[in-house]
C-alpha cells in the first residue's frame, strides 16, 4: 500500500467538493474491496475520502410503493432488513449469497455496486490487463480464463463483474442515486455498469465527481415466485461461475412477466429483454425455460477454460425459472439445488 | 505466446502526513493512538496495543483470522483503516473472558477439540460471538454457510460446529 492522506467528509456536498479537489483520490466506505486492491498495489489514491459519516443509513419507504436505501446500508443489515426480506427476498438472497458474514457486515449498498472484477490479472500488477493499465493486453485471452465472461466480452477484456447483489438489482429493475457538481440523477440500473468495449477501464456510467447516495427499487418485488441460484466451485464464500435471479409474475400457468438476470458470465449483470419480453403469455413450464435459455445463450462464447460455462448458464437457468414457477426459491444455508 | 510486460505508472510521491488522533475502547480500555492513515486496525492492535491474539492470515479478508468485534459486530480488521473506527469500541480475543472464567465459546471449544494448530481459532471465536449476537444461525447447516469467512486450515469443522452450538444453547 503506498502512502496516502486522509480525510473525512461532513456531508453529500462536501465529498462531492472534496472528489473535486482531488482528481485521484477515491472515496472509502467499507473499504473491503479497495483496501484489498489498495494492498496489492492496483489501486494507488493520494487520499482516501472516509464517507461513512454521511447521513446516507436509512431504509425507506417511498411514495411509489417501493424502497429507498442509503448507500452506506450495510449489505447485512439490508438482506436482513424485513421490508427486503418480505417484500424483495430474491434480492435478500442473493446479498447473503455473496462474501462471508464479515465482509457483509462492513460493505455498503455503493460500494457493492463499485466492486471491481476478481479477474487474476488485473490483481497481478507484473502481467498486462487492459483494464488495470489501457492499452496493455489482456492477460485472461490467452491465460487461465476459467472464471471469466460467456456473454458481451470482446478481445479487449473478458473479466466479470463479481456481484451477486446487484444481479437481483437488475432483476428487480433498481435506480441509482448519484450526486455530483452539476446536482442530483438517477440511472437506470441496467445503464450503471458497462460492457467492456474499448474502455474495459471504465466499469460504469458514474462519473469520476459523482457519489451515489441511493439505490430505489421499484413497487413490484416479485416476493411469491423468485429465486438467486448461484453456482460455484464451493458451496459458500466463492465467486459465482454462474449466478441466475429470476423473478415471475405468474397469472395460473401463464407468465404475465418474466425477469431474468445473470451473474458471473459478463461485464455487467446480464439481461436480455427480447428473451423476457417473449417468455410472456407463455406457460411456466420447463419448454418455455429451456427456449428461453437457448435464446439467451445464442451469442454466448467460450474460451480455452470457460465453454463449460454455456451449458452450466444453461441449465441453471432451467432451474431457476422452475424454483420461481414453483414458489420454491433456492435456499442460502442448505446448498442442495431442487 | 509472447507477453510484454505491462507497463508501470511511474509512482507519485506522496508526503507523509502527519499522523492522526483517534482513540479506541479495546476490552474495555480506552487508548489514545497516533497513526499513519494506512494502518489497518489489525496492526493497530497487534503492533501499537500489543494484543497479538487477533492473527493476521492472509491479510486480505479470505480467511478470517483477525475476525474481531466492532461495536459488537464481527468484521475483517485487515480490511478496516484504524483511522476510520475512531471512538468505536472493539473486542479482541483478549477481552472475552470475564473475571478469570473463560468465555462460554473459549470453553466449548476447548470442551470439542475444536482447534489443532490454534492460529484460526481468535477469529474463529470471535467470529462465532458475532455470530451467536447476529441470531440468525439455528442449525448446524446454518452455522456453517455463516461461519464460512473463517477457514481452518487443519480441517476442525465438524468440531468448531459443535463447540458453537454447545455455546449457543448455553447462551
Amino acid at each position: 500500500m503506498i502512502n496516502f492522506q486522509y480525510s473525512r467528509a461532513n456531508n453529500v456536498a462536501d465529498a462531492v467538493r472534496q472528489i473535486a479537489a482531488h482528481p485521484n483520490a477515491r472515496f472509502i466506505a467499507g473499504g473491503t474491496n479497495l483496501i484489498d486492491l489498495m494492498k496489492e498495489e492496483v489501486e494507488r489514491p493520494s487520499r482516501l475520502i472516509d464517507i461513512t459519516h454521511l447521513p446516507l443509513k436509512g431504509v425507506e419507504e417511498t411514495a411509489e410503493g417501493g424502497l429507498r436505501i442509503g448507500a452506506l446500508v450495510p449489505n447485512s443489515d439490508l438482506a436482513y432488513h424485513p421490508l427486503v426480506a418480505q417484500r424483495y427476498p430474491v434480492l435478500a438472497s442473493a446479498i447473503l449469497a455473496g462474501a462471508s458474514a464479515q465482509l457483509r457486515n462492513m460493505a455498503s449498498t455503493g460500494g457493492n455496486l463499485l466492486q471491481r472484477t476478481r479477474c487474476s490479472y488485473f490483481y497481478d500488477t507484473a502481467t498486462p490487463c487492459n483494464k488495470r493499465t489501457p492499452g496493455s493486453g489482456c492477460s485472461a485471452l490467452t491465460g487461465l480464463n476459467r472464471m471469466h465472461a460467456i456473454l458481451g466480452a470482446g478481445d479487449a477484456c473478458i473479466a466479470t463483474h463479481p456481484s451477486d447483489m446487484c444481479v437481483a438489482l437488475a432483476a428487480l429493475e433498481a435506480k441509482v442515486h448519484v450526486a455530483g457538481p452539476k446536482g442530483e440523477r438517477s440511472i437506470a440500473f441496467a445503464d450503471f455498469h458497462r460492457l467492456p468495449g474499448d474502455t474495459p477501464e471504465r466499469d460504469t456510467n458514474l462519473g469520476a465527481d459523482e457519489i451515489i447516495t441511493a439505490i430505489e427499487l421499484p413497487a413490484e418485488g416479485f416476493a411469491k415466485n423468485h429465486t438467486y441460484l448461484k453456482i460455484r466451485d464451493r458451496l459458500s464464500y466463492a465467486f459465482a461461475l454462474v449466478s441466475v435471479a429470476a423473478a415471475l409474475e405468474v397469472d395460473g400457468d401463464t407468465i404475465k412477466e418474466a425477469r431474468l438476470a445473470l451473474g458471473g458470465v459478463a461485464h455487467k449483470p446480464w439481461r436480455d429483454l427480447r428473451v423476457e419480453a417473449s417468455m410472456r403469455g407463455r406457460p411456466a413450464k420447463r419448454e418455455t425455460f429451456m427456449q428461453a435459455a437457448d435464446e439467451l445463450l445464442r451469442d454466448a462464447k467460450g474460451r480455452a477454460h470457460n465453454a463449460f460455462k454455456i451449458e452450466l448458464a444453461r441449465r441453471a437457468i432451467v432451474r431457476a425459472l422452475t424454483q420461481a414457477a414453483h414458489g420454491t426459491p433456492q435456499s442460502q444455508a442448505c446448498k442442495k439445488i431442487r | 505466446m509472447a507477453q510484454t510486460r505491462a507497463a508501470q505508472p511511474v509512482r507519485q510521491t506522496i508526503p507523509a502526513p502527519n499522523k492522526i488522533s483517534l482513540s479506541l475502547t479495546v476490552n474495555g480500555v480506552e487508548s489514545k493512538l497516533e497513526l499513519a492513515p494506512w494502518t489497518t486496525l489489525l496492526d493497530a492492535l497487534r503492533d501499537h496495543l500489543d494484543l497479538t491474539g487477533t492473527k493476521k492470515g492472509c491479510d486480505h479478508g479470505q480467511c478470517g483470522a483477525c475476525t474481531v468485534l466492532v461495536d459488537g459486530r464481527r468484521i475483517n480488521s485487515c480490511l478496516t483503516l484504524a483511522v476510520m473506527k475512531d471512538g468505536a469500541t472493539i473486542t479482541t480475543i483478549e477481552g472475552l473472558a470475564k473475571d478469570g472464567a473463560l468465555h462460554p465459546l473459549q470453553q466449548a471449544f476447548i470442551d470439542h477439540d475444536a482447534f489443532q494448530c490454534g492460529y484460526c481459532t481468535s477469529g474463529q471465536i470471535c467470529s462465532a460471538a458475532g455470530l451467536i449476537a447476529e441470531g440468525k444461525a439455528k442449525t448446524p447447516e446454518e452455522i456453517r454457510e455463516l461461519m464460512s469467512g473463517n477457514i481452518c486450515r487443519c480441517g476442525a469443522y465438524p468440531n468448531i460446529v459443535a463447540a458453537i452450538q454447545q455455546a449457543m444453547e448455553r447462551s
